[in-house]
């Protein structure tokens, strides 16, 4: 079975928020209808959302480390969200894992949003109904797409390549080898969800540089001097 | 959790109906028996009139909670796995069998049918009415389940959530069936009234053992579980929005913990206590209307429990939403 997931690289996101625009951009002008902004440009701005990046400080002062954390729905596994729907407008695609809200049924009890732990969940107050990331379905569904543009709109605007996209399932897959190679971990895994998006934890990047790397006392190109020196040379007999 | 006043007038309205119901039937049961005195038809029927009309209210209440509530009938389809779905089927039914109850009092249907070892003439009013005792208690447990079975809410992911949702709603309903004896003038006021103390105290019981409960939980997530670093000391320094989102307005109440806690200490004075005194005054008074005062005091008070219950629920998405910036 196939389960199409993102993993997001923590070392890498510079916390710029293209990603966040891409998907509003991407996702506001498609057929499921737009995605509203209430006062976008007064006091109190707000609105829907799939994608949002947060920032995070770690530790104290001098000694302080900023994580930039993009967050969007994780296409759980277990979906929690999906059995509490009464009406099943929230449902998990069989073929490809995704977890995905039918706007024609919701009637936006907002159950769904306190079954998540995750907060992934944001009912639209224009449309009034339950929306959420849909890994940009009708993106890497449309066969008219080329190969390379069948991804999600946050993973083909992502400058520093924080955001792999892939099928976790296959062992072989970018995102199943960057997992297991860089050590990617699962968000809350206290409650069982399984969430298929993963998160490159951040690594340092050190090198060890040895005394003698930086005073060279062995090289090998240096030629010996076979010159013998009296002590008197003047300057006719340097050799120029 | 942020409060909303639909779904408290839901479960409080739905509860004294079904309450009010539960009373109406077991002083039918207790006349049967002829431990009471038998009361006339139009007792049960205006009762049953009572409990449909609160239920009525309750559900025009939860139509306040959708977004879309003009597609509320797609609710009744998942059944299988949603107690939202139970709910929403067990409701209608509950109003239907009250109103059956009902009208099957009001057109006197009560030649027996058939009747049990002799003794007990079985009629439809009481067949109906055992139904619908059925249909009280599973529509308590699915209205109580809709909160219980969600994990992530520590505070009501608890049986005690269930028994705190039926016992508060009998206490209310045979406070409401004994305001309504009283109105009347007729005698079956200190039977309701002392089932409705029976029903208080063991909602007192539940109800503390809970706040008790939830005074000591320990939350599973914490920051460190939800973004995945490891460190005392995390801060948020942005959430994605300055002007709020959904769920800073969805999950979080927004008021003071002294405001908290003073609605906390409001509802245990309100629904414990004082209908309690008020009702025994009534009873030693005959008054007509202490019991009405002792009904309405403990309603206004389960409006503050229930506003309390969603208050003091910490949902685990707050952690990604402590600060704007």
């Amino acid at each position: 079975m196939t389960q199409l997931a993102l993993v997001i690289d923590l070392n890498v996101c510079v916390g710029c928020h293209a990603c966040v625009t891409s998907c509003k951009q991407w996702n506001t002008s498609g057929w499921a209808g737009p995605m509203s902004d209430k006062n976008p440009y007064d006091a109190d701005p707000t609105g829907t959302f799939f994608n949002r990046v947060q920032t995070f400080e770690v530790g104290h002062f001098p000694t302080t480390e900023t994580v930039h954390f993009p967050k969007s729905c994780l296409h759980c596994e277990e979906p929690p969200c999906v059995p509490v729907c009464p009406t099943g407008a929230s449902y998990k695609r069989p073929d490809n894992g995704v977890v995905l809200v039918d706007y024609d049924k919701c009637i936006a009890c907002k159950y769904c949003s306190w079954s998540c732990p995750y907060g992934a969940r944001e009912v639209d107050e224009q449309q009034k109904v339950m929306k959420k990331c849909t890994l940009c379905i009708d993106r890497i569904t449309d066969e008219n797409l080329p190969e390379r543009e069948r991804r999600p709109a946050c993973v083909l605007a992502c400058p520093t390549s924080a955001r792999l996209f892939g099928d976790v399932h296959d062992p072989d897959s970018e995102v199943s080898v960057a997992i297991r190679d860089n050590g990617g971990y699962q968000l809350m895994p206290e409650w069982g969800t399984q969430p298929a998006n993963h998160y490159l934890p951040r690594r340092k990047t050190r090198i060890h540089i040895d005394e003698d790397e930086l005073k060279r006392a062995d090289n090998p190109l240096r030629r010996e001097d076979l010159t013998t020196y009296t002590g008197e040379e003047a300057l006719d007999d340097v050799a120029w | 959790m942020h409060p909303a006043f639909s779904v408290i007038f839901l479960t409080t309205l739905i509860g004294t109906g079904q309450g009010l119901f539960l009373a109406l039937i077991t002083g039918q049961l207790y006349a049967l028996g002829n431990l009471l005195p038998s009361q006339s038809e139009s007792f049960y029927a205006v009762g049953s009139l009572i409990s449909l009309l609160l239920l009525i209210a309750g559900l025009i209440a939860s139509f306040f909670h959708l977004g879309r509530p003009e597609r509320a009938w797609r609710a009744a389809a998942k059944w299988r796995t949603s107690w939202l779905s139970r709910e929403v089927l067990v409701l209608p039914l509950m109003m239907a069998l009250v109103a059956a109850y009902g009208l099957a009092h009001y057109f006197d249907f009560t030649q027996p049918l058939f009747q049990v070892a002799d003794i007990l003439p079985v009629d439809a009013t009481l067949l109906i009415g055992l139904l619908g005792t059925i249909a009280a208690f599973v529509l308590f447990v699915c209205t109580a389940m809709i909160y219980a079975s969600v994990k992530f809410l520590q505070e009501w992911h608890s049986p005690l959530t269930v028994a705190n949702f039926t016992f508060l709603g009998i206490a209310s309903g045979f406070m409401l069936a004994a305001a309504y004896s009283a109105w009347l003038g007729n005698d079956l006021v200190v039977f309701f009234g002392t089932w409705a103390v029976i029903a208080t105290l063991l909602g007192l019981l539940t109800r503390g053992i809970s706040l008790a409960r939830n005074r000591r939980l320990k939350h599973k997530s914490s920051l460190r579980t939800a973004i995945g670093v490891r460190h005392k000391a995390m801060a948020q320094k942005a959430q994605g929005a300055t002007g709020g989102s959904f769920n800073t307005r969805e999950f979080f109440h927004g008021k003071r913990s002294g405001t908290v806690l003073m609605v906390r200490n409001l509802f245990l004075v309100l629904v414990f206590p004082l209908p309690m005194v008020l009702i025994a005054i009534g009873y030693g008074m005959e008054s007509p209307l202490l019991p009405l005062a002792a009904f309405l005091i403990q309603y206004l008070g389960l409006l503050a429990e229930r506003w309390f219950f969603f208050a003091e629920a910490k949902h685990p998405q707050n952690l990604y939403y402590q600060s704007i910036a």
